[in-house]
């Protein structure tokens, strides 16, 4: 995948997987992902790391500094109000390209 | 967005902290999670690391959201251009105090320019303020300045009838001394109604003088003035005198004897009437029955007028109301029974107005934006410099550079780390030239020329320091890009396979500094033009025949006798003549007498006499010339003790004053125009107009520049000091002068032990005169301040333009030989002599020299066509400095590359063949 649609799914995928947990760690994350994507995408762990900091600098979630499970110090994302909109408008969004993909992938339509 | 990531920025190392941090924490999870799941320790830490992908790339995507890469490589450029600047110190300091001198000398100028020309008077809403004038195109004009200021008539008529000012007001100056205790010579404003309220100014303390404090009782004839009662203080005057006190207003002074003074209001610090600084300010007083159309019988058109449009108004309506009212004002005045206004008419007065600054400044502005210009020029030449010089540096850095474009650097980023450095150079560089230009204005405002209008208004402000960055980057970039450019080609990779080798490469090198040198060359020539035409203006002015001899032997001395203390005329040409008695037994005194005013000083009203009048010859009621002329009062022995020689004739005596004889001295110029020659007029007569009394010629002077040297000499009329027929004067009541100069010849002139006899001569007459003598060759000296000024300034850029070329040149050389090392020494080896090296290096710079010479002489005929107002006696194409001025610069040429052009015949051909 390219880098810049890497990184704008992945925002997502980021998003809405706080949505769904509440606030999560790095490696919790990390999990959660990859079992959502049953296998799907192949992901260097590492990377979320990046993308949490640019979703952190657009303000679409928070940190803080917490216990983790383990009895480790780790830190915490959480979803912002604005993130939660952000999702709304991304998720919305992309069900819209993927729709008018679909048409042109159809098999009606050129191709086999 | 961009916001949060300028903060992060600040929070970079705690980010970064806590990133490794979390990323421990990830890994060991994972780790925990494979070792659960069954692997060996260093199974599941290897798997771990699989999953967590590279860490090295997550960190740098990390760090590339903690920075702006704008500022992020702009402050490595910064970091590291300052490292380099600092490992070659010599270079940097060099660079920068060429810099610093060539923007601190630019911004010292534009300083000057800024305050004089720029900055607008220190007047509230002073674009409203109008100058007004008027110029006479059908009186010919000898007056003092070739326009016609106004009588008081004038100002009645138009302040009463215009239409477009808000209020209108005219002034004039006069030297008085105030006293009866250490008298001082004082500069006395008397003002009309309207010049206060015209400038707007609020008084220091007090009042201002108002319409009421202009009427007052009646003095008894001849003078003009009503009772001068209520007068207002200048600041500097009231600080000497009064130390600040503040109770000094309403306190009577008294500065003339019989005439005591109410101080009604103190002006503030700085304050000046135009360019003039003040010391007291008293009401004009004019007296309305007795005006006439030339002014209250005794003065002319003496007057400056100030006024402050109406809002909205323009100069032009303005002057349109003007000529309206100019008919209204024949109409309204006569010069007495039996006189029509005829003469005026056929002036064709016709109104000149312009805005206060114009006047004030005058004519200085061309002379510096002339300096303006040089100063810019060596700024030009400064920046050649540095640029070669930085060609220089780049070559040396090649292989650097070369490396960081094989490394990935883009051009462009090259280019912008080269440019971070110049402009490094350049901020500095215009730092510490903010400081010299500091320093030398502080100079300047010292030793400057001192009639320069606004000098106390002289300061560096937020303007000029917006001017400094400015040029300090203009410039950076200018130099910056030169070497840039060149060295970061795509050549690079031809450059350092070979280093050394190529010499395509280094021709191209040498091409640009000499592009570099020519142009150098021709500015130089361009500045040496101007000084030298400047310098050949200066002699030509020198040797103008002033009119006067020996000026370091004459004293002049100003003095004023108010009517107060001595009311009658007799008396007072007898005070007079006693005390030029007095001063010619002083010892080693070779002659003393009195005048209206001496060449070149500047006094240009008289009050109480007039100044300029028309006068005709009786045999040739024909030639009816209605051209103003200068008149002057001359007391016997005037003419012996100025050193004005007497062509034909002889001077007045004391006989013929106290006789009220009706006799005058003309001048050779004014006898010429009449008479034909000098020795024609002795024994004619002139008069004033029909109905004046006949006046015979006694006498023809030469002709003696009273306004300036490089002004022509203008017809004058001497009058004796006390005459019956004058003005007001009648046989019974004759009018004397009062305001005048004494002039002593002597060759003592300027000892402590003379000055002293002299204070004792003069107040054994009268105690309340100022003693403050000049030499004529300081009044000679100032009026030639303006053109020596500009000279000094342009010899100095011009001499700083051809040791920034002198340089240039020899650093160009030596390039050249370091570049053909090789060559040299495979010529040496082949028999070459040491001359024809010499002489191969010596002809290459005469070739660059000639065309730069070329150039900048088709350059200098253009240009030097700007300063024509500056130039007297030549033209600006004067041949015998466009011949000088290049010879001078091909010798230069030759000593600058003569030296390095000798180390390439020393080349050694083992050496140069050796090193590869």
């Amino acid at each position: 995948m390219s880098k810049e649609v890497l990184q704008g799914t992945l925002d997502l995928m980021v998003l809405r997987t706080l949505a769904a947990m509440g606030p999560q760690h790095g490696l919790g994350l990390a999990k959660r992902i990859l079992q959502v994507s049953e296998g799907l995408l192949d992901l260097n762990q590492g990377t979320l790391y990046p993308a949490l900091l640019r979703l952190e600098q657009r303000r679409w979630i928070k940190s803080r500094w917490g216990i983790s499970d383990n009895n480790r110090k780790a830190k915490f994302y959480e979803l912002t109000v604005r993130g939660r909109r952000q999702i709304r408008e991304e998720t919305e969004s992309w069900e819209l390209t993927v729709a008018l993909m679909a048409k042109f992938l159809s098999k009606s339509v050129g191709g086999r | 967005m961009t916001w949060f990531r300028v903060l992060d920025l600040f929070r970079r190392r705690r980010l970064e902290a806590d990133l490794d941090s979390q990323l421990a924490h990830h890994v060991d999870g994972l780790e925990a999670e494979a070792r659960a799941q069954g692997l060996s320790p260093d199974e599941a830490r290897a798997a771990a690391r699989r999953a967590m992908g590279g860490l090295t790339q997550t960190r740098e995507a990390y760090r590339d959201h903690l920075t702006i890469p704008l500022i992020d490589t702009l402050w490595q450029d910064v970091r590291y251009a300052l490292r380099c600047m600092r490992h070659n110190l010599t270079f940097t300091v060099v660079v920068v105090l060429t810099l610093a001198v060539g923007i601190g000398a630019n911004t010292a100028v534009f300083s000057v320019i800024n305050s004089v020309l720029l900055k607008p008077l220190p007047y509230p809403r002073s674009e409203e303020l109008i100058a007004l004038r008027h110029v006479t195109p059908g009186a010919g004009g000898s007056g003092s300045s070739g326009a016609l200021n106004l009588s008081p008539s004038m100002f009645l008529t138009y302040s009463e009838q215009n239409r477009t000012f808000q209020s209108l007001g005219v002034w004039t100056t006069t030297i008085g001394s105030i006293g009866p205790t250490q008298p001082e010579t004082a500069r006395w404003a008397l003002v009309s109604d309207g010049v206060l309220q015209a400038l707007a100014v609020p008084p220091a303390a007090g009042r201002w003088l108002s319409a009421a404090d202009q009427l007052g009782a009646t003095r008894p004839p001849p003078s003009i003035f009503k009772a001068v009662t209520n007068v207002m203080l200048g600041y500097g005057l009231w600080q000497r005198r009064f130390g600040g006190d503040p109770s000094v207003v309403g306190r009577t002074i008294i500065f003339d004897a019989a005439r005591p003074q109410l101080v009604v209001g103190v002006m503030p610090r700085n304050f000046r009437i135009g360019d003039t600084e003040v010391d007291v300010i008293g009401p004009a007083g004019f007296d309305r029955d007795r005006l006439t159309l030339g002014g209250s019988s005794a003065a002319t058109f003496n007057y400056q007028a100030v006024g402050r449009l109406k809002p909205g108004v323009t100069i032009e309506q303005a002057a349109a109301d003007i000529e309206r009212l100019i008919p209204i004002w024949m109409q309204s005045w006569s010069d007495g029974p039996g006189t029509t206004p005829r003469m005026y008419e056929t002036w064709k007065i016709a109104p000149a107005l312009r805005p206060l600054k114009d006047d004030v400044v005058g004519t200085v502005s061309d002379m510096l934006w002339v300096v303006m210009a040089t100063i810019g020029l060596v700024m030009l030449i400064a920046c050649a410099n540095v640029a070669n010089l930085l060609l220089v540096r780049a070559e040396v850095r090649q292989r650097e550079l070369s490396v960081r474009a094989a490394l990935g650097a883009g051009r462009g980023r090259i280019v912008r780390s080269l440019l971070v450095e110049s402009v490094l150079l350049g901020v500095i560089g215009g730092a510490i030239g903010t400081g010299l230009a500091d320093g030398g204005l502080r100079v300047l405002v010292t030793l400057g020329p001192t009639n320069l209008p606004r000098l106390n208004e002289i300061s560096l402000d937020a303007r000029t320091f917006a001017f400094t960055a400015t040029l300090s980057v203009l410039s950076s970039v200018l130099f910056g890009l030169i070497p840039a450019l060149k060295y970061t080609g795509p050549r690079i990779s031809a450059a350092l396979a070979s280093l050394g080798r190529t010499t395509s490469v280094s021709r191209d090198r040498l091409r640009t500094r000499s592009v570099l040198i020519v142009v150098q060359v021709a500015i130089a020539l361009v500045l040496l033009v101007s000084a030298g035409l400047m310098i050949r203006t200066f002699d030509a002015i020198r040797t103008v025949q002033p009119g006067f001899t020996d000026p370091e032997h004459v004293l002049v001395m100003r003095m004023f006798f108010a009517s107060g203390a001595v009311a009658d005329p007799q008396r007072l040409t007898r005070v007079q003549n006693d005390m030029q008695d007095k001063l010619s037994a002083i010892p080693g005194v070779t002659s003393a007498a009195f005048g209206s005013a001496m060449p070149m000083e500047g006094f240009g009203s008289n009050l109480g006499v007039m100044n300029s009048g028309v006068v005709r010859a009786d045999d040739r009621p024909d030639q009816t010339s209605d051209t103003l002329r200068m008149f002057k009062y001359a007391s016997p022995g005037f003419f012996k003790t100025a050193g004005t020689r007497v062509i034909a004739g002889r001077e007045i005596t004391w006989t013929e004053v106290y006789g009220l004889r009706p006799v005058v001295v003309i001048s050779e110029g004014l006898a010429r125009e009449l008479w034909g020659t000098p020795s024609a007029a002795i024994g004619k007569h002139l008069r004033q107009g029909s109905g004046t009394t006949g006046h015979e010629v006694i006498g023809v002077v030469q002709d003696v520049r009273e306004n300036g040297l490089n002004q022509p000499a203008p017809a004058t009329v001497y009058w004796p000091t006390m005459s019956g027929y004058l003005g007001l004067g009648t046989l019974a009541r004759p009018n004397t002068i009062r305001g005048l100069t004494f002039v002593v010849r002597s060759t003592r002139a300027g000892t402590e032990g003379f000055l002293s006899q002299l204070r004792q001569a003069v107040w054994s007459v009268d105690a309340s005169q100022p003693v403050s003598p000049r030499t004529m060759r300081e009044v000679y000296d100032r009026s030639l301040a303006r053109t020596s000024f500009t000279l000094v300034m342009l010899a100095i850029a011009a001499s700083m333009a051809l040791l920034l070329g002198v340089v240039g040149i020899y650093g160009v050389i030596a390039y050249a030989v370091s570049q053909r090392r090789r060559e040299l020494g495979i010529r040496a080896a082949l028999g070459a002599q040491r001359r024809e090296l010499t002489g191969m290096f010596v002809r290459h710079s005469l070739r660059l020299s000639g065309i730069g010479v070329v150039i900048g002489v088709v350059a200098a005929a253009g240009l030097t066509r700007l300063m024509s107002t500056l130039l007297y006696g030549i033209t600006p194409l004067d041949p015998v400095t466009y011949v000088a001025v290049p010879l001078v610069l091909m010798m230069a040429t030759v000593m600058a590359s003569y030296v390095p052009a000798r180390r390439a015949a020393a080349v050694d051909p083992v050496e140069a063949l050796r090193v590869e």
